[in-house]
């Protein structure tokens, strides 16, 4: 692997909240990671983990306490950092949030997506081929004179994510994005993201608490108590559903179910993360059962 | 641009003083619906909303205006010519006030396109260092958010029914210190949201009016000046209308 494809390098990266008194609170403690880009990572972590202030890390709305980051070859920690290369930080890494209607700014829907844009400095027949553009990618280009109060939530994310996509980013993190939505909108949001992934080669971060959602990632790294606890494909990590558990999190249902069956002396080979892998190895299970059951 | 004529017409309507101006105001607005094409149906919802003001002033006027020529007295209340008069022409300048804000801004113009003409207008004071961009951000963002905080308002209000709290009884301030409830949740709430805004908008590299550029950038047009010009002549009949003085002047 060389330096190039190495999108994120963190190194014993610290974050600590002051608090009011002076006090810090640490809410990372040295997280050593590196993402390639176009990779598709899923970060899990229960409730106050780090895993959103990772995120928030990464784009600068937080600045590192110590250690090392590099972001698309800018070193974050670096102290001649100026606010020019912040914005052209920003402008690469896209984020995406947990409450839609917080992050929507303007009264019309495609006067949103070009809100990023506007702020670049873009010139305005390059912000109309620019906003069309990403609103057909979201598949929200019906919607473009629409007011926002009115979509639904998981449009609402859509619509956040092609203003993100409007500024033509090389990466987008989602943090939470799914949390306050219903099954329909978070389908409509992770499929969208999963499509900038495989078509366009984006580099994709995840910050979730559904396992089925981390199922479907490249790889997920889980954060406990601010640091790295478990890294890997979503099966290596889903293999181990002790580990996760002591962490605060659940494994997928599926795996939930292999994992209760073993227990109870019924092993069924290899970790299934999908329903319809579950559902194969049960039934192929079930087959050489009754075939063994006939032999004999 | 549409912003300037609708003041302009705004102060023609303060400039009428007698009859004939005052025809040539109520002609010219029932020309402009014409042209507007919006259901008269909404225009009268419009201004029944505001009917009671409306009838509150004429009434002020037609029991508190003084005049030489006395139409009726009954007990100790005179209403004379004069009277009627002002009556009738506030209620015609009021009318047309409603009508002509409502059909210049508010049903054929977007929120949008109004905050970029208060900021183009307002951009000379830029000089003078006002923060003229923030300013009409501010105005965009306040309309964004109008319906969503209303909507939690109604949540707000639904929760605390569902813990017993009253709304509907009692009297005028007992009514408004149940509203107490309602506010303090809803102001956090609001703070949170500004905060989770103002984090939103720094990702999408927000930093002021400093080069930034616009996707939707108006142009005045031709038909702009030739609205303007009427604009203009319709002013100069209203105030030569008031110099001739037929009929009954203000």
């Amino acid at each position: 692997m060389t330096m190039n494809d190495i999108y994120i390098h963190a190194k014993n990266l610290v974050y600590a909240y002051r608090e009011e008194d002076g006090l810090k609170m640490p809410v990372l403690h040295g997280i050593s990671l590196d993402i390639k880009r176009g990779e598709y990572v899923a970060v899990l972590g229960h409730n106050g983990s780090g895993k959103s202030t990772f995120a928030k890390l990464l784009n600068m709305i937080l600045e590192p306490e110590s250690g090392e980051l590099v972001v698309a070859g800018r070193d974050l920690c670096s102290p001649e950092l100026t606010e020019d290369d912040l914005f052209a930080l920003r402008r690469e890494v896209g984020m995406v949030f947990q409450n839609p209607d917080n992050q929507l700014v303007a009264t019309i829907v495609e006067e949103d997506v070009a809100f990023g844009p506007e702020n670049l400095g873009v010139p305005p027949a390059e912000i109309r081929k620019r906003v069309d553009e990403a609103l057909e990618t979201v598949g929200m280009t019906a919607y473009a004179r629409h007011e926002p109060h009115r979509l639904s939530g998981g449009q609402k994310q859509r619509i956040a994510i092609a203003g993100v996509l409007a500024m033509r980013p090389s990466c987008v993190i989602l943090d939470e994005a799914t949390a306050m939505l219903d099954p329909v909108g978070r389908r409509e949001v992770i499929e969208t993201v999963e499509r900038l992934n495989r078509e366009a080669g984006m580099t994709v971060i995840t910050i979730t608490h559904y396992m089925n959602e981390a199922a479907r990632a490249d790889r997920v790294v889980v954060i406990d108590d601010g640091r790295i606890l478990m890294d890997g494909t979503p099966r290596e990590v889903f293999s181990q559903p002790e580990k996760l558990m002591a962490a605060g999190l659940d494994v997928p249902q599926c795996t939930a179910l292999v994992h209760a069956l073993s227990e109870e002396g019924i092993s069924l080979k290899g970790t299934p993360i999908t329903t319809e892998e579950c559902a194969d190895l049960i039934c192929r299970a079930l087959e050489e059962k009754k075939n063994g059951n006939r032999n004999a | 641009m549409k912003l300037i004529l609708s003041i302009l017409y705004i102060v023609c309507t303060f400039l009428c003083k007698n009859v004939l101006s005052f025809a040539l105001l109520l002609l010219s607005a029932v020309l402009l619906l014409l042209i507007s094409r919006i259901p008269p149906r909404i225009v009268l919802r419009s201004l029944r909303a505001l009917l009671f003001v409306m009838l509150f002033t004429a009434v002020l006027n037609l029991l508190f205006t003084k005049g030489e020529t006395e139409l009726f007295a009954f007990w100790r209340i005179h209403v004379y010519v004069e009277g009627v008069y002002s009556a009738v022409f506030m209620l015609v300048r009021i009318m047309v006030l409603i009508l002509s804000t409502s059909l210049f801004l508010t049903y054929t113009t977007t929120p949008i396109a109004l905050t970029d003409a208060i900021e183009s207008l307002l951009s000379p004071l830029r000089v003078v260092h006002l923060p003229v961009h923030e300013f009409a951000m501010m105005m965009t963002i306040a309309l964004r958010f109008i319906p969503t905080l209303m909507e939690e308002t109604d949540k707000i209000m639904n929760a605390q029914k569902a813990r017993g709290v009253d709304f509907s009884s009692g009297g005028l301030i007992k009514r408004a210190k149940a509203l107490i409830p309602i506010l303090i949740p809803l102001f956090i709430s609001a703070f949170r949201r500004a905060d989770e805004l103002a984090m939103a908008m720094e990702c999408r590299c927000y930093r002021g009016g400093k080069g930034r550029t616009k996707m939707r950038v108006s142009h005045l047009h031709a038909s702009d000046f030739v609205a303007l010009l009427m604009m203009v002549l319709f002013g100069a009949a209203v105030l030569y209308l008031n110099r001739l003085g037929l009929f009954y002047t203000l």
